[in-house]
Parts: C-alpha cells; sequence; structure tokens
C-alpha cells in the first residue's frame, strides 16, 4: 500500500465545487454514506458552515448483493433529520465505483420522500468499471479502474493507493 | 416418541449461524445481541417508525397457525411485509389437516408450493423443531409458540423493549409475576435474562404456578408481591392460562387478583420509574388493574410495535445467513475445481 498526501486539498477542492453548483446555497441538504461518505461528509459540512444537521444514509437493506453476501456485519440506521420532499440534496461517498452503492442510496432516499434534485459529490471516482449509468457530479481525484483506493479516518482522514497487483488475488 | 426439544445444532448452520430460530437453547449470547442491534437498525431514531425495506423480494414465508394468535400472527405478518416477502397466512385449523392429512403432508405439499420460510403456532410442545427437522435444507422455519415449550420471538422482542426504555440489562433487577409453569414465554423470557447476564431474576406466584425446581433456572422465587416486587426495574405480567390448565390449581380468579394482580399501590413497591410489561392478550380485573395496564408506566403497545422490529432481524439474520453460507460454499466448489485444474495440468 502507497500512502498518498493528505486528504485536505482534495476535500478543498470539492467545497470550491460544491459552493460554485448552481443549485448550492447555505440551506441545502447533505447525506453522507456510511461510513467513508460519512467521513467525508462530516468535513464537508463543517468546511461550508451548512444550516441544516448532516444526514447519514446506511444502504445494507438496499443492496442488491444480499442474495449473495447476506448483511454487512454491522448495520445502522439511517439518521435524515430533515424532510426530504423538495430539496436539493448533496450525496457523498468516499469512493465511486460500480454504482451500486449510489443505486442503493437513492432507492433508500426514495423511501423517505421525493427530492427536489440529487447532486453526487465522490471523493474519488474509479473510471472504466461502471457496472450503472451513475456518474459524479462534483469530484475531486479520478483513478483507473485497477486503481484501488482505501480511506482510513475519520481523524485524521489519509489515502491509500492499493498496488492493482495486491488486489488481483 | 417424543421428539427432542433441545438437539443443540438443529437451529444452527455449519457455520454456527441461525438457520431456524426454535428456541433460545443452545444458542449463545451473540446470537441475542446480533437480533436485538440488527432489530434497532430497523427503527427510524427520529420518528420511531419501522420502513420498508426490500431484503426479501422474491422470497415467500408461509404462516402456518394451528392455534389461535392475533398479536403475533398479525405483527409476523407486517413484519414480512415490511422486509418486501410475499406472505401467505393458512388458517389450518380450518383446512387439510381436518379431513386427516398427515402434518408431513402438509408441510410437504406447502414445501411445493416453492416456501422459503414456515412460522408456526402450535399446541404442541416441539412441533416447530418437527418441521425444521423435515424440511428440505433451503428452507427454514421459525417458532411462533408452541404448546408450554417455547415462544423465543416474544422474548426477544421483551429483551429489545427493556434494553431500549431501561439501558443495559445487565444491571437490571425483572420480576416476572404469574403463571410460570404453564408459559412458553416466561421460559424463553428466563433464558435470555439469563444469557444477557440480567443482574437478578425473579418469578413470583403461587406454589401451584411455578414449576417443581425453579432453582435448577437460576431465578428467585417470591410468594408475595411485596418482597417480590421490592427494588425491580421491570415487571412482566404474565396472562392466567386457563385453557391451559387441568385440576384445581386456583380458587378462583377474583382471590388471584387479591393476592397477584398488579395494582397501582403493589407496584409502588417496585424502583420508581419501573417499567410494566405483558406478552397480552391482557386480562384486565384478573393479573393486571386497568388503572395499571393504562398507566404510565405500562410499556405493553410498544412491546408490540418493537415486536416487528425484532421478527424482521431475526427473518433478516437467518435469511443473510442462508445467502453468505451458499457464497462461501460456492467459493470452496471454485477453489477446489481450479485446484483440480492446476494438479490435472502438472
Amino acid at each position: 500500500m502507497t500512502p498518498i498526501q493528505d486528504v485536505n486539498p482534495l476535500l478543498d477542492q470539492l467545497c470550491n465545487q460544491i459552493q460554485q453548483h448552481p443549485r448550492f446555497t447555505s440551506d441545502i441538504k447533505m447525506l453522507g454514506i456510511r461510513t467513508g461518505g460519512e467521513w467525508i461528509a462530516q468535513a464537508l459540512h463543517q468546511r461550508l458552515g451548512l444550516s441544516a444537521p448532516l444526514g447519514i444514509l446506511d444502504s445494507s437493506f438496499y443492496r442488491d448483493d444480499f442474495a449473495h453476501n447476506g448483511l454487512p456485519a454491522e448495520v445502522q440506521p439511517s439518521q435524515i433529520p430533515w424532510d426530504l420532499d423538495s430539496q436539493n440534496v448533496f450525496l457523498v461517498d468516499d469512493v465511486l465505483y460500480t454504482g451500486r452503492t449510489t443505486r442503493a442510496a437513492m432507492n433508500e432516499l426514495f423511501d423517505y420522500g421525493r427530492p427536489a434534485s440529487i447532486i453526487l459529490v465522490t471523493l474519488v471516482d474509479r473510471k472504466g468499471c461502471r457496472e450503472l449509468p451513475i456518474q459524479p457530479d462534483i469530484c475531486a481525484m479520478t483513478l483507473e479502474c485497477n486503481q484501488a483506493i482505501k480511506l482510513h479516518g475519520p481523524d485524521p482522514l489519509t489515502l491509500s493507493l492499493i498496488d492493482p497487483a495486491e488486489t488481483d488475488l | 416418541m417424543s421428539p427432542r426439544l433441545s438437539s443443540p445444532n438443529l437451529q444452527l448452520n455449519e457455520q454456527g449461524k441461525l438457520k431456524h430460530f426454535l428456541s433460545l437453547e443452545g444458542l449463545k449470547p451473540h446470537h441475542l445481541t446480533e437480533i436485538l442491534d440488527t432489530a434497532e437498525s430497523f427503527i427510524n431514531p427520529q420518528t420511531n417508525e419501522i420502513r420498508k425495506v426490500p431484503l426479501l423480494r422474491g422470497k415467500t414465508i408461509m404462516n402456518l397457525f394451528f392455534e389461535p394468535s392475533t398479536r403475533t400472527l398479525t405483527t409476523f405478518e407486517i413484519a414480512e411485509k415490511r422486509l418486501s416477502a410475499d406472505v401467505l397466512n393458512l388458517n389450518i385449523s380450518t383446512s387439510a389437516t381436518k379431513k386427516g392429512e398427515s402434518l408431513l403432508d402438509t408441510l410437504w405439499n406447502l414445501e411445493s408450493m416453492q416456501a422459503d420460510m414456515f412460522v408456526i403456532r402450535h399446541a404442541e410442545s416441539g412441533a416447530a423443531h418437527f418441521f425444521a427437522r423435515h424440511v428440505a435444507p433451503h428452507v427454514h422455519v421459525m417458532n411462533a409458540g408452541d404448546g408450554q415449550h417455547a415462544h423465543p420471538t416474544q422474548a426477544m422482542l421483551d429483551m429489545f423493549t427493556i434494553r431500549k426504555l431501561k439501558g443495559d440489562i445487565f444491571d437490571l433487577k425483572v420480576a416476572i409475576v404469574g403463571d410460570i409453569l404453564h408459559s412458553r414465554v416466561a421460559r424463553s423470557q428466563i433464558q435470555a435474562l439469563s444469557m444477557l447476564e440480567a443482574r437478578e431474576i425473579r418469578v413470583i406466584g403461587p406454589k401451584t404456578l411455578i414449576p417443581p425446581f425453579p432453582e435448577a433456572l437460576g431465578v428467585h422465587v417470591y410468594h408475595d408481591m411485596k418482597s417480590g416486587l421490592e427494588d425491580v426495574d421491570v415487571v412482566i405480567m404474565l396472562r392466567l392460562q386457563s385453557e391451559r390448565m387441568k385440576g384445581a390449581l386456583l380458587p378462583s380468579e377474583k382471590e388471584y387478583f387479591n393476592l397477584y394482580g398488579l395494582t397501582e399501590q403493589r407496584l409502588a413497591f417496585a424502583k420508581p420509574g419501573a417499567i410494566v410489561m405483558h406478552p397480552g392478550p391482557i386480562n384486565r380485573g384478573v393479573e393486571i388493574d386497568s388503572a395499571v395496564a393504562d398507566g404510565a408506566q405500562s410499556v405493553i403497545l410498544q412491546q408490540v410495535t418493537y415486536g416487528i422490529a425484532v421478527r424482521m432481524a431475526v427473518m433478516a439474520i437467518i435469511m443473510s445467513n442462508a445467502a453468505q453460507l451458499a457464497q462461501s460454499q460456492n467459493e470452496t466448489a471454485l477453489a477446489d475445481t481450479l485446484e483440480k485444474a492446476e494438479r490435472e495440468a502438472q
């Protein structure tokens, strides 16, 4: 594993892009996908000084691989502390890879209400392995599909690149 | 031959995880805490609502109730629907068994209708175990109450209610009051409480309604409410099960109420803020006074709601374990094939 630089510059870059987004106001709603997305969202939420509390989404019950993998070891309830209807929601995840986590998260979101829009924010986009037509709106870093990456956190947040040879077990 | 009630491994798969849920016997404390934690995740912490999730989409669950029930059947049905399963309720007392079909023939016919899980309530102790021994390997069995033996989901929803409202069970003194002898609920509750290491478990009731060797259950026995309720955090009232009583165990319901009925005066012996639970249906004026049943310390209706989340948790865990087992078997089979191919190539 190769440690990469501090995550802070990437977070700054995400903040910038979020602030420049046409749907950005100080009362947007932000939702982090457990666990990595939650860490990133916490950091962004603090930097942006958003007024509405941060929401956390655990999409384990909505995943499409339950029939193969069952439930993950720890599932916690989602916390969406505001009414979702007609809100612009910035949905935050750490790494976008196949797109299936994002699909599960969006399915869950629509069980809570009808947002006006969902803007997908990811720290890293692993391009080329997408299995669903889902792309990030805001993203700080792109990698090739065979470059796996791992986020460690929540404090301090660091990223490490996993050698393709190691992942190809 | 009577069925063995506690064959320890029947409800666990080869990875030691829940395959059926028949009784708390033979389970480990971690099985119980997994159920309680998973149930927690189905409840929205802000609104206490239980959401519908797509976990068991495409699975068929059949509720086979050989004995009447309203609360248990209904909460099982809601739990199954909140997991997005297809649900069938079979009222067996009015169907083919009346025409002389044997239990096994009924079972195999229902299995052929592509059932993935049976939820069974039966008046005979051991009925759920009997089913579990005879179902196909991919079919799961949940016990929704068998005779005087066990009612494990009721006990788990009681544990969930206690943990949610009073905190860690480890710190609590719990009294179970009434007809301990005939109660499958009490039996399962005592097992759960001792597995979760409750600080003290007491049973209170007349000698005729306490099982012969209560010390073996690890409980303290009291025959009067005043000393029994003193300083407890949780009071669990049981229904007087007149339908299961053979012979003269009690002089009259009125006398029972006079001695063991839970009134506001008696509840005052317990710790301030103690909660009052009851598995239902309640007999007002027999084991519990209306003022207590409807009072501020009563959590009887919360138990019913939490019962949905707990039953969802057990069913989700069972199906999740089955998926994980199949996955690991596939991986082993694949590894074996690769190894064999490699050996042949050399």
